[in-house]
């Protein structure tokens, strides 16, 4: 099964977002961006915090 | 003309719990039933890719309906949201988990946003069948 933390990452934001596009959005067009955007800020999301708590591991 | 009328709004709401119950039973199963087919197999597909990830990285699908441990209740609900294909994988003997698995958490966290989202899903099943929502 999946054992990497970024592929867990990229498949939940991936799913999530594909689901919030779906629902929130009526055109394949706008579901596109808001996808894209959704996906980007979950992940991009997640490295910014997980870089600036890095100092912190317990 | 009322009796017409009042068959029409009896005619809607059975529409509308039916549309409801089966966006519950399985995910996308009530846009697939308001006719909506690309919206609800990919609800489906995304929403049981979630669930079936979760499960398959050991997740926990125990079920606390006590309210001595308030967050696990609140965590069965959420898993419980997905509908059948909880009660399936309990059925199949995932119901324990693996706690020492280095995926636990992230089984957890699968499961349990996989039946949140199918909870928005049926809220947006109800809406398209009382016209609320176009697509």
């Amino acid at each position: 099964m999946m054992h990497s933390h970024m592929l867990t990452l990229v498949v939940f934001s991936a799913l999530v977002s594909t689901v919030f596009a779906t629902l929130l959005r009526e055109t394949t067009r706008e579901r596109l961006r808001f996808f894209l955007a959704a996906f980007a800020g979950f992940v991009l999301s997640t490295l910014v915090i997980g870089w600036l708590t890095n100092p912190f591991p317990r | 003309m009322s009796e017409t009328r009042a068959a029409g709004a009896a005619r809607d709401s059975s529409r509308t719990v039916t549309a409801g119950l089966l966006a519950w039973v399985w995910p996308g199963l009530g846009h697939l039933y308001l006719g909506r087919r690309g919206k609800g197999l990919v609800l489906m597909g995304s929403i049981l890719a979630l669930f079936v990830l979760g499960v398959a990285m050991d997740s926990r699908l125990q079920l606390h309906l006590g309210l001595e441990d308030p967050l696990a209740l609140l965590f069965s609900i959420a898993q419980m949201g997905v509908g059948a294909p909880y009660v399936l994988a309990r059925l199949l003997g995932y119901e324990a988990g693996l706690v020492t698995s280095p995926m636990y958490e992230y089984g957890n966290t699968f499961t349990a946003v996989g039946g949140l989202l199918n909870i928005l899903v049926i809220l947006d099943a109800l809406d398209t069948a009382r016209g609320v929502r176009g697509r």
